[in-house]
């Protein structure tokens, strides 16, 4: 085993760790915002509505991420639509993640007793108002503990990525492991890059969650 | 002159599915009046009152409250809701706000009262259910007994002309709901509008200026709190008498 490996590749683990930490970030921001649509949609009063949103969750939540982004990147060129390996990997990557935010927003959302809400329309506030001032934030600091899971898993998911060609942390391993076969060192680093994405979010999401325990 | 009515059902019914809560509900409250309703659980009693802001929509008749009619629809009821304070049975105050936002949040927001003015009033109404100290503290850090006279003031914040108390002492420890009582007997006096779900008959004898019983969704008894519990006409009414006064 020659750990020297390691060291020569540094660079090229960087620049994986940095297309890791880019793909995360994009599909994270992609997931949020589908999610936060999706939720408005699960709760909304309208039943259909509601049948739209619940639609969508289970049926993404419900394929394999792997399947997704292999339609994206395999099957989609077949009909003539051609994308980048790069933005499939965000677009199945955020999409299939924000079936889960917008499970986390709901059930914060649901979490809050009724009672909290008719206070506010009681007071004479508008359904919005109240939604805005006392349902939504009580509803965030619920949603963050599940909200950071998802992003903890939507960071090591996005290692599929690397069976579409990126060269994320473990598509640069991977190659690099091949082509010097010291894949111990090469694996070993991969995870080491890994931890260094997961373990300050990890750290981040418990510091807000006791700040936002009230 | 009779004072003029700040409450009518006229021909109320509502149904929760198949289950008919509220039957043939035809009731007049005056202004100042001050009602207590009373009747064993499941009778629709805090169904009736939440009508009356409008938390539960009726399927047939009428629910006018200070001349305007309550419909489905959001600003008019709002405007209504505005004139009608509600004080739940858990209380519901914001967790996340201070026992002050709690009372400044509805005039600030909704009234466009400005902050100073809303805190000094709010304040003053903290004197009022005798707990001026607690301005800063959350609601967890409150008793039970606190938490529903925060509650009560938070109400009073919005200038109601009306006040719904919905079961305020049933959540309470015995100890606690002497302090509540206290609070809302004081109000009674000041000629507010008063709906009250409660099974504090102590309460009902002493400011009722009319006892309402119900019973399986109907109003089955009307009377003065004297004549109520010295002689209830309805049966129903005698026996659920009979089974909570008997200790």
């Amino acid at each position: 085993m020659d750990w020297s490996v390691l060291g020569e590749n540094a660079g090229a683990l960087a620049q994986g760790l940095l297309i890791t930490l880019e793909v995360s970030a994009l599909a994270l921001l992609l997931a949020l915002v589908l999610g936060v649509i999706v939720a408005t949609l699960r709760v909304a009063p309208s039943p259909v509505l509601r049948r739209i949103g619940t639609a969508y969750v289970e049926f993404l939540r419900n394929i394999p991420l792997l399947v997704q982004l292999f339609f994206l990147f395999f099957a989609l060129p077949s009909i003539g639509i051609r994308l980048d390996a790069f933005v499939c990997g965000v677009l199945a990557l955020g999409v299939y993640t924000s079936a889960f935010v917008a499970e986390a927003i709901r059930s914060g959302i649901a979490a809050v007793p009724t009672g909290q809400l008719e206070a506010g329309l009681s007071s004479g506030m508008g359904y919005a108002t109240a939604m805005r001032l006392i349902v939504l934030p009580q509803a965030i600091a619920k949603t963050i503990p599940p909200l950071g899971n998802t992003t903890l898993n939507l960071i090591k998911n996005s290692s599929l990525v690397s069976t579409v060609s990126v060269l994320d942390i473990l598509g640069t391993a991977n190659l690099l492991g091949a082509r010097s076969f010291q894949y111990v060192p090469m694996f070993v680093g991969a995870a080491i890059c890994y931890l260094i994405l997961t373990l300050p979010t990890a750290f981040a999401v418990n510091r807000l969650e006791k700040r936002y325990a009230r | 002159m009779p004072p003029p009515v700040a409450i009518a059902f006229s021909g109320v019914q509502k149904w929760f599915g198949t289950n008919h809560v509220l039957v043939d509900i035809d009731l007049t409250i005056a202004t100042g009046e001050v009602v207590v309703v009373i009747g064993p659980s499941g009778s629709g009693k805090s169904t009736l009152i939440r009508c009356i802001n409008g938390l539960e929509a009726v399927q047939q008749g009428t629910v006018v409250v200070g001349g305007k009619r309550l419909t489905a629809t959001g600003g008019e009821l709002a405007a209504i809701r505005r004139e009608v304070g509600m004080v739940f049975q858990a209380f519901h105050l914001y967790p996340h706000k201070t026992v002050l936002e709690n009372i400044t949040l509805a005039p600030i927001t909704v009234k466009r009262v400005l902050r100073d003015q809303a805190e000094r009033e709010a304040r003053a109404l903290l004197e009022r259910v005798d707990l001026p100290e607690k301005a800063d503290a959350y609601p967890a850090q409150l008793s039970g007994g606190q938490q529903q006279r925060v509650a009560i003031a938070r109400a009073l914040a919005m200038q109601p002309k009306v006040l719904l108390f919905d079961e305020p002492t049933s959540a309470l420890d015995p100890e606690m709901i002497a302090e509540v009582l206290d609070v809302m007997k004081a109000l009674a006096h000041t000629g507010i509008t008063m709906v009250v779900v409660t099974h504090e008959m102590g309460f009902a004898r002493e400011v009722g200026d009319r006892v309402i019983f119900m019973d399986a969704g109907r109003i089955v008894e009307q009377a003065t709190p004297q004549q109520f519990f010295s002689a209830p006409g309805n049966p129903r009414a005698q026996l659920f008498l009979s089974k909570i006064l008997a200790h």
